[in-house]
């Protein structure tokens, strides 16, 4: 097992695998997508309260939680990274930063898009917003560390190490801007939160949410192999693959 | 282990006291951003009551902010801090003695004058506890967190925006509990549940934070 | 349902639109970004590879 995990976590071996499996999560990807916004924008019905207006849901919730979840895969693989010294887990790292910042920034502009209509305003404090801004302030100070600290291997431990404080934050924070935010409710009433949810909405959410999932592997793939190139610039086995292209 | 923390503590304080006035600015920072509200926005007693917690709070909290390059620089510029990551003693002991000093040089003062500033701002009496026991347990909070953002960037030459930039985010929990525990009690409520918060992640700080930042000192300073 | 209703989107269209807009903008560049990255990071190899070379060369003839 050990054995295996070294030789599959080499950054040759990586960027052989890696190759072969890129295809095989844009390709779902796509398809879901087509599906998902086809479900989504022409089958689901419009809602009772909100109109058509609750489409935007289908980008905003799965953006919300990639967000999320990139973030927890960035502070897991920095760990495993800062823990056992695969240089692989760090590239990992390194790389989901800007997608997740980009998936942060995406979840913030339709979640304030989708309140217009809702709120009357663009901006409100509500508790998912506050939290979602916070968590781009996250990326930021990351991302902020990482080019800060010109030595790489310096750069992301140090930057992991962040990135693990602030796994352990997160829930803190959340429930602190939770709790603050049901202390100043009463200017607002949030028409998110809702008992349940029609088949019909639920399906094209999921597989959005799905298609967003595969999305981020296929560029995380991308985008780790771009480091695993640059970093072992120098390296033969980097130089000989270069030549032949 | 336990004398090399006192050592450690009494070092550190000791060097503190023998320049005063840098000891001083981050207590007069504190009161000077707080005297600039009544001026920015009201002087009457309702408009500064109102907005008090917040403005003693973000105060407190941009005070300590600033001091936070105290807490590693010095030492690891004069090379002191390598000496203390060669030291026998657990890396982590040490630095919660010097997170302690960095508290009681800064974080204890802005407790001891809070009271001061509560009467700038027109908070009444009976709320002043709140604000002397939300910055008792809170600032200790933000020495310890803070201590993490600083070891992460004490080999960055002007890392003072980037410092403030990491560690700001990870404040906000105490802020929000620290203000809100002054806001309650002006009127008049019970306050223990946002104290105990603030205790429990005192608590969490304190086992958690010593440990992060010997890590990220051995990562960043190692020379 | 026609396509000019389908449009309006029940008069949510500016909101509801320029949402799919921006989630296709955020798609697209983090295929673009990467894509233009690898191409760049190629370029830099080759040139090294180059430099390399026209070291070595030299150090023969020498």
């Amino acid at each position: 097992m050990w054995h295996w995990i070294q030789r599959f976590s080499s950054p040759k071996h990586f960027y052989v695998i890696s190759a072969k499996l890129i295809p095989w999560f844009a390709v779902p990807t796509a398809l879901l997508m087509i599906v998902g916004l086809y479900q989504g924008l022409f089958v689901a019905p419009p809602d009772y309260q909100q109109g058509e207006s609750y489409r935007i849901m289908f980008v905003h919730v799965p953006a919300a939680w990639m967000s999320l979840f990139i973030y927890v895969v960035m502070a897991v693989s920095a760990g495993i990274g800062l823990i056992w010294q695969i240089k692989l887990a760090d590239m990992v790292a390194v790389a989901s930063a800007p997608i997740g910042a980009s998936f942060t920034f995406l979840a913030l502009v339709t979640g304030s898009l989708w309140g217009k209509p809702m709120w009357g305003t663009y901006w409100v404090w509500d508790a998912r917003l506050t939290s979602e801004l916070i968590l781009l302030f996250l990326y930021f100070g990351y991302m902020a560390l990482q080019s800060a600290i010109e030595d790489q291997r310096t750069a992301d431990k140090a930057s992991g190490l962040l990135a693990i404080v602030g796994v352990v934050n997160i829930p803190i924070i959340h429930y602190s801007v939770v709790w603050w935010n049901t202390l100043h409710q009463g200017a607002t009433v949030t028409k998110f939160a809702k008992p349940s949810i029609d088949i019909h909405m639920l399906i094209p959410l999921l597989l959005m949410a799905l298609a967003f999932q595969l999305f981020y592997f296929a560029v995380i793939l991308v985008r780790t192999r771009n480091e695993v190139l640059y970093r072992e610039r120098n390296r033969r086995w980097v130089r000989e693959l270069i030549e032949q292209l | 282990m336990l004398t090399a923390f006192y050592h450690l503590l009494l070092r550190d304080l000791r060097l503190a006291l023998r320049s005063p006035h840098e000891l001083a600015n981050p207590l007069i920072f504190f009161v000077l951003v707080v005297s600039l509200f009544p001026l920015a926005v009201s002087p009457t007693p309702d408009a500064l009551r109102q907005m008090a917690p917040g403005v003693i709070w973000v105060s407190a909290l941009l005070s300590v902010l600033l001091s936070l390059d105290r807490l590693f620089k010095q030492d690891y510029e004069d090379g002191s801090l390598d000496q203390l990551m060669l030291s026998p003693n657990p890396l982590m002991i040490l630095v919660l003695a010097k997170v302690f000093a960095h508290w009681l040089l800064t974080g204890l003062p802005l407790v001891l004058i809070a009271p001061l500033l509560g009467l700038f701002m027109s908070v009444p009496n009976h709320a002043l506890p709140a604000l002397i026991f939300s910055l008792l347990l809170g600032t200790p909070v933000l020495s310890l967190i803070g201590a993490i953002g600083v070891s992460l960037t004490v080999a960055v030459n002007r890392g003072g925006v980037l410092l403030s930039l990491i560690v700001l985010p990870l404040y906000i929990p105490i802020l929000i509990f620290g203000a809100n525990a002054v806001d309650v009690a002006m009127d008049g409520m019970r306050v223990s549940g946002q104290l105990l918060f603030l205790g429990a992640v005192l608590a969490l700080a304190l086992s958690l934070a010593p440990l992060a930042t010997a890590v990220a000192l051995r990562i960043t300073a190692a020379r | 349902m026609n396509w000019s209703e389908f449009f309006a989107m029940g008069g949510y269209a500016v909101y509801v639109w320029s949402s799919y807009a921006l989630a296709f903008v955020v798609i697209v560049g983090n295929v673009v970004l990467p894509l233009m990255q690898r191409k760049k990071v190629i370029a830099r190899i080759k040139r090294a590879i180059r430099r390399d070379a026209i070291l070595h060369d030299n150090s023969i003839a020498r």
